[in-house]
């Protein structure tokens, strides 16, 4: 029978099914973080249970951390104390952990490819639901919560359903000046933030054998946006050659033998889906989001819809309701909004690939003086290789702020936080009410548009820099 | 886990859309390193004013509706992101089910694990509720995990659906943990034939 890929990966980590039961599904990687671990540990401790396999779990710390200069104290009691509870877990369960002192600490779903312990056919869990980004390796991953993160830490297993398939076929070329993250906005646009739940999507097509892992990454990263658990892009030479002498990668014979293992994971032709929807790449252009949540988007030329035409009375009331909290009406546009902060970061755009686009559209500009525009790579080792190539000094000669890595303003909870009322162009996956501080308002767009929107101080459609 | 097999309670109206988990409990909560005092943080910002004092205007502030061990709550409720803290602040607040026509996944299974049921209706049964909620707030509604039953006041009885594990490990308050270490044998043989 033929299988797509998530049925290939789902069924070499099945343990044991039990009729009417969930699946026992065993995890190859456990990425954790200080926000959603601590009371897992607390578990762990409580019932006397030690972490089954420490070498297959890895910590680092990116919720709660500053991004300002290492050497200051931080001044959140509340997160100190988070940061001081994982290094004390780690030490005391022998987890490998990239600490505050890590030259290689990140963002969980930066680091985790970057080191090459993200690995095709892998099945990979964190209490966090970005855990999809791994997915563009061609591995099963998806987001948990803290009493899975306990499950995981003690039987190296999870109870899971089995999840639907879904495939999104991206097919056609980009034009210039979209990207990546404007193929996963206008998905989520069209089908909706449920429209893949109980659904895994697997991209497909053209468009997306010509990414790179980087913007693969963020095309999967958002899947959780529409509902799905999670999103795929099947291994080819593209994967490879991303993986190959990264630190935790294969090496030698072991490499060899994993590349033939690779190479048999891609859906087979005459595997069938549960549901599947067709985009065309080439009629796509720069996304940006109006309202507060990602499927409230839209073409950036476009007008903001009028709750009227919405024949719906709950989407009407809920269209109604996010746009007097971003304070917009309905029919206008959004070109020449006036934003406060730019913030190019997070799990979603803070790669390097991200900062080398931002940074060649800011090259001899300077941002506009009534805008404050934050740059946070996703991990110190992007940090490193972006000062490496003179990035930083780009971004500070036009007056932009060069931050420390960390998931920072796209979840707020570090201190880098928006205003009450203020318009942020963000990088970021979410724009829910409050999302990157209590009363803030979030228009979301690609590392593009955010550079161009950060030179002129107003929402821009990066095509007319280009 | 605390069992949940039958509850009677009125009903807390909450008739907004994809109502995300930040909604649920914002960020700035999830420094904690254990789940106690969630239920304060509920709903936030919707909750408070700047100051602290409540928003008279929201219904968890609304007395009528005091008491009420039953969310009813737009489609698509737990949208976003994957903190357990969401089913905490519920269950600290004292719910003990919630009720619409879509959960998202990771949001459902987190409830399940702390004894919060979710229930899905159709479209119809949900607006009637709606419905019975504003109109009858003290109306109180019958909730039957065994039969998978809502009862309505006029006696009208409405099935919901639940796979049958979830169900009994809700029925009896089976741990998950224990019985995935119940399977140790299997794991490690799966370990000893993958490494």
């Amino acid at each position: 029978m033929p299988q797509t890929l998530f049925e290939k990966v789902w069924n070499a980590h099945v343990v044991t099914q039990q009729p009417e039961t969930p699946a026992i599904l065993y995890i190859d990687l456990h990425l954790v973080h200080e926000v959603t671990s601590p009371q897992a540990f607390t578990g762990l401790r409580q019932r006397g249970l030690k972490v089954r396999r420490p070498e297959r779990t890895v910590a680092t710390m990116d919720h709660s951390i500053p991004t300002h200069d290492p050497s200051l104290p931080i001044l959140d009691l509340l997160a100190a104390a988070q940061i001081k509870q994982m290094e004390t877990n780690a030490s005391e369960f022998g987890i490998r952990l990239y600490g505050m002192n890590s030259e290689h600490r990140g963002i969980v779903h930066v680091i985790g490819p970057e080191l090459g312990f993200t690995q095709p056919g892998m099945t990979i869990v964190c209490g966090d639901s970005h855990t999809a980004t791994h997915g563009a390796f061609g591995s099963l991953a998806f987001g948990i919560g803290t009493s899975e993160v306990e499950h995981v830490l003690a039987t190296q297993c999870l109870l899971q359903r089995k999840p639907k398939t879904f495939e999104v076929r991206v097919e056609g070329s980009l034009h210039q000046g979209v990207s990546a993250k404007d193929i996963i906005l206008a998905l989520i646009a069209r089908i909706g933030v449920g429209g893949g739940t109980e659904h895994v999507f697997e991209f497909t097509g053209s468009a997306i054998r010509n990414l790179t892992m980087e913007q693969r990454m963020t095309i999967c990263n958002m899947s959780i946006e529409a509902g799905a658990r999670a999103g795929m892009v099947a291994p080819d030479e593209v994967t490879f050659e991303y993986l190959k002498g990264r630190e935790f990668a294969p090496k030698g014979v072991a490499w060899d033998r994993a590349v033939n293992y690779w190479k048999t994971l891609p859906s087979d032709e005459d595997a069938t889906y549960d549901k599947s929807i067709i985009l065309d790449a080439s009629s796509l252009e720069p996304m940006i989001t109006y309202g507060t949540n990602p499927g409230m988007a839209m073409k950036i030329t476009g007008n903001v819809p009028d709750p009227a035409n919405l024949a719906d009375a709950n989407q009407k009331a809920a269209l109604n309701k996010a746009l007097v909290y971003m304070g917009l009406n309905p029919g206008q546009s959004l070109i020449g909004k006036k934003v406060d902060v730019v913030f190019i970061g997070s799990c979603t755009n803070s790669r390097i690939s991200d900062l080398r686009l931002a940074a060649g559209l800011l090259k001899g500009h300077k941002v506009d003086t009534n805008t404050r525009v934050m740059v946070v790579p996703g991990s110190q080792d992007v940090k490193k290789q972006a000062e490496s190539e003179g990035l930083d000094l780009i971004f500070k000669e036009a007056g932009a702020e060069w931050r420390e890595a960390g998931c920072s303003m796209c979840i707020a909870m570090n201190g880098d936080q928006l205003q009450p009322g203020q318009y942020a162009v963000s990088t970021s996956n979410r724009n829910f009410e409050g999302r990157q501080g209590k009363g803030g308002r979030t228009f979301l767009a690609s590392p593009l548009t955010a550079a161009a929107t950060a030179i002129t101080g107003q929402i821009t459609d990066v095509r007319n820099m280009l | 886990m605390a069992k949940f097999t039958t509850i009677s309670s009125t009903l807390m109206p909450l008739p907004v859309n994809d109502i995300d988990t930040d909604q649920i409990i914002p960020a700035r909560f999830l420094k904690a390193t254990d789940k106690n005092g969630m239920g304060d943080n509920l709903f936030a910002d919707w909750r408070y004013n700047p100051d602290g004092s409540p928003k008279l205007d929201f219904v968890l502030n609304n007395p009528a509706f005091l008491g009420a061990k039953i969310l009813l709550a737009g489609d698509n409720f737990g949208c976003g992101s994957s903190r357990e803290h969401a089913p905490w602040a519920l269950t600290g607040f004292g719910f003990r089910a919630v009720i619409s026509t879509s959960f998202a996944d990771i949001f459902r299974n987190n409830s399940l694990k702390n004894g919060l049921l979710p229930i899905i209706v159709d479209v119809e049964t949900h607006k009637s509720l709606f419905d019975l909620a504003l109109e009858a707030p003290s109306a109180e509604i019958h909730v039957d995990l065994a039969s998978q039953t809502l009862e309505l006041p006029d006696g009208k009885k409405v099935k919901f659906p639940i796979d049958g594990f979830s169900k009994a490990c809700l029925l009896n308050g089976v741990d998950e943990l224990g019985y995935i270490l119940g399977f140790e044998n299997e794991i490690a043989a799966f370990e000893a034939r993958t490494r």
